[in-house]
C-alpha cells in the first residue's frame, strides 16, 4: 500500500474550480502581451484590450483540460528516459534560480560563478535519487541577458540529466531551445524526447506578464514541457485563508493551461507552484512553513484532480546555514510533497527561502530524498508467510544475519544511506574524527565532484552547444565565455 | 598460487562450498596448509574485512565470508595441528555475570573465528571466576568480556582484578552499548572494542602482543 497524505475533500476542491472558473470568467486575467490577448480573444474569450484584460469562458477551460496530457516523459542528453509525470509518481529536482551560493569552504554566502555552476553538476550527476537538473543558481559572471541560456548551457555541456530551467527574457527561449537541439539533433526528436521543462510564473494577483505568458506559448509550440508556477502570497497577494490561496493559484494555473493549449493542443504541462504564507513579522516568504507546505500539496491535489501531472517548490528552507533548522524543514516538505504524491518535488539544496544554493544541502536532501523514496515504497509482504520456517531458523541460528531471507531482502526492505547520515555508535564516531554534518557533507561534495566523468554526449554537439553559447554571448557583448575551470 | 588465490576470492564472495572443495583440492595437491590457511583463507578475510571497514560491504557478508572460513578450516585443522602451525591465538568471550545479553558478544564470536581465533563462548550471565578458569585451561590470549547494561558493567572490573590476582596473561577487552575507553581504563582492561569489527582489531594487536 502506498502510504498517502490528502489534505482536501472532492467536494472541496470543486468548489474551489468552480470559484477559479468564475474568477477568470468575470473579473478575467491581467495579460501584458498582446499576442497572447489575440489568441485567447480568437478563441472566444472577451478582451478589454485596453485594461490588458482577457475574460476566460469556461469553454475554453473544458477545452484546455481536455487536450493538456495526463502525464508526459523526459529524457537526459543520451536520449534515455529519466521520468515519467504521472499519477502518484514522485521526482526530485534541485531548488532553481537562486541568486547566490553558500560557499561549503568558507561558509560565506555569495554570487555564483561558473566554476561553481560545473562544480554543481558534477556534484547533482552522482545523485541517484536527483534525476533532473535545475539550473540551480544564476551564475553573475556572463553578462545578465545571457545568465538563463549559459546556465542551460552548463548543464547541457556537463551533465547528462535533464534540466528543470526557465528563460528570463522573451528573446532567450530562441537560444535554449537552439541549445537543446544541439543535443537532439531537430525540433521533431526535441518534441519527442523533451529534454527540458520551463518554469513559467503568473504574478499574483491573476497576471501574466509579457514575458511569461510569451513562455508559455513558445514552449507549448516547441512542445516543451512547462510547469506553471503561481506564486500567490496568503494575507498579502491572496486571501489569507488557505482555501482562499488555493483559489487563487487555481485561477492563475487555468489561464496558463489555456494558453498554452490554445497555443499547442497537448502540450505537456505541470500543474505546479510556489505558494507561501506571508510573514507579517519579517515581511518574508518563508517556504519553510507549514502552511506553505500545505498550500504546495493541497495545490497538487487540486492538479490531480483535473488529471494533471503536478509539481511544487516545497523541499527548501529559510535557514541561512546547512543547521537543524534546514534539515527540519527540507525533510517535512519532502515527506508530505512525497506522500501527497507530488510528480516534480522542487527544492533539495534551497536555502535562504528560494535564493540561495548549498552544494552541501544539497547532498543531505539527497539522503532525505532516497529515505522518502522508501517511505513511499511502503511495507509489503516479502516472504513473510508462513512466518514459522523462519522464526525457527531464528531460534536455531539464534541470528538471522546470513539467512536466505536476510539475504533476499536485505536491500529493498533496508535503506542504507550515505556517508552524510551518520549512524556510528559514539565511539566510532570519534575515532572517524568526530565530524558534523556539516564536515560529512563537504567530504561528500568532493567525493562527488572527484567521481565525476563527463558527460557522454558527442564531442560534435559539446562543440556545437558552445558555438551556439559563444554567438549569443557574442551578441550581447561578451567576446569570450568564461574559463571552465 | 592460483589456487590460493581462487580460494581468497571464493571466500570473499562468502561461497562456504567452493572454499570447501577448493582447500580439498590443495591439499590433495599437497600445498603445505600454513600456505592455504594464511594466503588463502586469512588473505581473503583480510580483503573482507578492509571492505566492511571502508562500507562497501556489511555485516551478512562479513558473516558469510566467515562461514566460508570456516567450512576451510574444518579440512584444514588436522594438518595445521599435525604441523604445528599456530593458530592466531584462543579467545574466551563471554556476557558477564548478571547480564543476559548476548547479541553484540555474538557477533564478536562468529568475526573472531572468521579472523581464524579459537573462540571459547562462555555464553551470558558468567561469573568472574568461570572467564578465569576458562581462560587458564585453554591458554587463552584474550578475554572478552560484554555488557549491555550500566548494572553489570562493574563486574567487568572484578573480572580484570581476578586475572592480575591469579597471575593470568591473558589480556582483558572490554565492549558493549554503556562501555567505553575511559571506562576500560579505569577498570585497568587491556583494551575496549567499539563495535565488532573494531574489537576483532584489538584482540589482534593484543594477541600478538601489543
Amino acid at each position: 500500500m502506498r502510504p498517502t497524505l490528502r489534505l482536501l475533500e472532492d467536494s472541496l476542491i470543486e468548489r474551489i474550480l468552480d470559484e477559479a472558473r468564475t474568477i477568470v470568467g468575470t473579473l478575467g486575467v491581467e495579460i501584458h502581451n498582446p499576442g497572447v490577448l489575440a489568441l485567447l480573444g480568437d478563441h472566444g474569450a472577451r478582451i478589454d484590450a485596453a485594461g490588458s484584460r482577457a475574460f476566460i469562458p469556461g469553454a475554453l477551460i473544458d477545452r484546455a483540460l481536455e487536450s493538456a496530457p495526463s502525464g508526459f516523459h523526459l529524457y537526459d542528453v543520451l536520449g534515455q528516459e529519466t521520468h515519467h509525470f504521472c499519477g502518484d509518481r514522485v521526482h526530485f529536482t534541485p531548488g532553481s534560480a537562486a541568486i547566490t551560493v553558500l560557499d561549503g569552504d568558507t561558509g560565506e554566502i555569495r554570487k555564483p560563478h561558473t566554476a561553481d555552476y560545473i562544480k554543481y553538476v558534477k556534484v547533482v550527476s552522482g545523485l541517484r535519487h536527483i534525476e533532473a537538473q535545475s539550473t540551480a543558481f544564476i551564475p553573475a559572471d556572463v553578462p545578465s541577458r545571457v545568465s538563463d541560456s549559459y546556465r542551460l548551457y552548463l548543464s547541457l555541456l556537463y551533465g547528462e540529466k535533464p534540466v528543470v530551467t526557465g528563460a528570463f527574457t522573451i528573446e532567450a527561449f530562441a537560444i535554449m531551445r537552439d541549445l537543446q537541439l544541439a543535443v537532439r539533433g531537430s525540433e521533431t526528436a526535441l518534441a519527442e524526447k523533451p529534454l527540458t521543462i520551463f518554469s513559467c510564473c503568473p504574478t499574483s494577483p491573476i497576471k501574466w506578464s509579457d514575458v511569461t505568458s510569451q513562455n508559455v506559448v513558445d514552449c507549448a509550440r516547441a512542445s516543451i514541457p512547462v510547469e506553471f508556477i503561481s506564486m500567490p502570497l496568503t494575507g498579502f497577494m491572496a486571501p489569507v485563508t488557505l482555501v482562499g490561496s488555493i483559489i487563487e493559484h487555481a485561477a492563475e494555473t487555468l489561464s496558463g493551461l489555456v494558453i498554452s493549449q490554445l497555443a499547442n493542443p497537448g502540450a505537456p504541462v505541470l500543474w505546479g507552484g510556489s505558494p507561501a504564507i506571508f510573514d507579517v513579522r519579517y515581511e518574508t516568504t518563508p517556504m519553510g512553513a507549514v502552511e506553505t507546505m500545505m498550500l504546495d500539496c493541497a495545490n497538487s491535489e487540486v492538479g490531480k484532480f483535473l488529471g494533471l501531472p503536478t509539481q511544487g517548490y516545497i523541499q527548501m528552507s529559510d535557514a541561512k546555514q546547512l543547521d537543524a533548522q534546514a534539515g527540519l524543514e527540507s525533510t517535512m516538505g519532502a515527506t508530505l510533497a512525497a506522500l501527497s504524491g507530488i510528480n516534480s518535488v522542487s527544492g533539495p539544496g534551497m536555502l535562504d527561502f528560494e535564493s540561495c544554493q548549498s552544494l552541501e544541502k544539497l547532498v543531505v536532501d539527497h539522503e532525505v530524498c532516497a529515505m522518502t523514496q522508501r517511505l513511499l515504497a511502503g511495507i509489503e509482504p516479502r516472504d513473510d508467510f508462513p512466518s514459522l520456517p523462519l522464526f525457527e531458523e531464528l531460534l536455531r541460528e539464534k541470528h538471522l544475519l546470513i539467512a536466505k531471507h536476510t539475504r533476499k531482502h536485505l536491500k529493498a526492505e533496508i535503506l542504507v544511506p550515505g556517508p552524510v547520515i551518520d549512524r556510528a555508535n559514539h565511539a566510532r564516531w570519534v575515532e572517524e574524527g568526530s565530524l558534523t554534518l556539516g564536515a560529512r557533507a563537504r567530504a561528500e561534495v568532493a567525493r562527488l565532484v572527484a567521481a565525476y566523468t563527463p558527460s557522454r554526449l558527442a564531442d560534435e554537439a559539446k562543440a556545437e552547444l558552445t558555438r551556439r553559447m559563444a554567438a549569443e554571448a557574442k551578441r550581447y557583448g561578451m567576446d569570450r565565455l568564461p574559463a571552465q575551470t | 598460487m592460483d589456487l590460493l588465490k581462487s580460494i581468497a576470492e571464493s571466500l570473499e564472495h562468502g561461497d562456504d562450498e567452493r572454499v570447501h572443495a577448493l582447500v580439498t583440492e590443495a591439499v590433495a595437491a599437497g600445498l603445505p596448509a600454513g600456505d592455504v590457511l594464511n594466503q588463502g583463507l586469512i588473505a581473503g578475510m583480510g580483503v573482507v574485512g578492509e571492505q566492511f571497514r571502508l562500507r562497501e560491504i556489511f555485516l551478512p557478508d562479513v558473516l558469510l565470508a566467515a562461514r566460508a572460513m570456516y567450512a576451510g578450516l574444518d579440512v584444514l585443522k588436522p594438518l595445521l595441528a599435525r604441523d604445528g602451525v599456530p593458530t592466531a591465538g584462543t579467545v574466551v568471550i563471554g556476557s558477564v555475570q548478571g547480564d543476559l545479553h548476548d547479541i553484540g558478544k555474538n557477533l564478536v564470536g562468529i568475526m573472531l573465528k572468521g579472523a581464524g581465533f579459537e573462540v571459547v563462548d562462555l555464553g551470558n550471565d558468567v561469573a568472574p571466576e568461570r572467564f578465569v578458569d576458562a581462560a587458564a585451561r585453554s591458554g587463552a590470549a584474550v578475554i572478552g568480556l560484554s555488557a549491555l547494561l550500566t548494572t553489570t558493567m562493574s563486574v567487568m572490573k572484578d573480572v580484570v582484578d581476578l586475572v592480575k590476582a591469579r597471575g593470568l596473561k591473558a589480556r582483558v577487552i572490554v565492549g558493549g552499548a554503556p562501555v567505553s575507553e575511559a571506562f576500560a581504563k579505569d577498570i585497568g582492561a587491556d583494551a575496549y572494542g567499539f563495535d565488532a569489527a573494531n574489537a576483532v582489531d584489538r584482540v589482534k594487536a593484543l594477541a600478538a602482543g601489543a
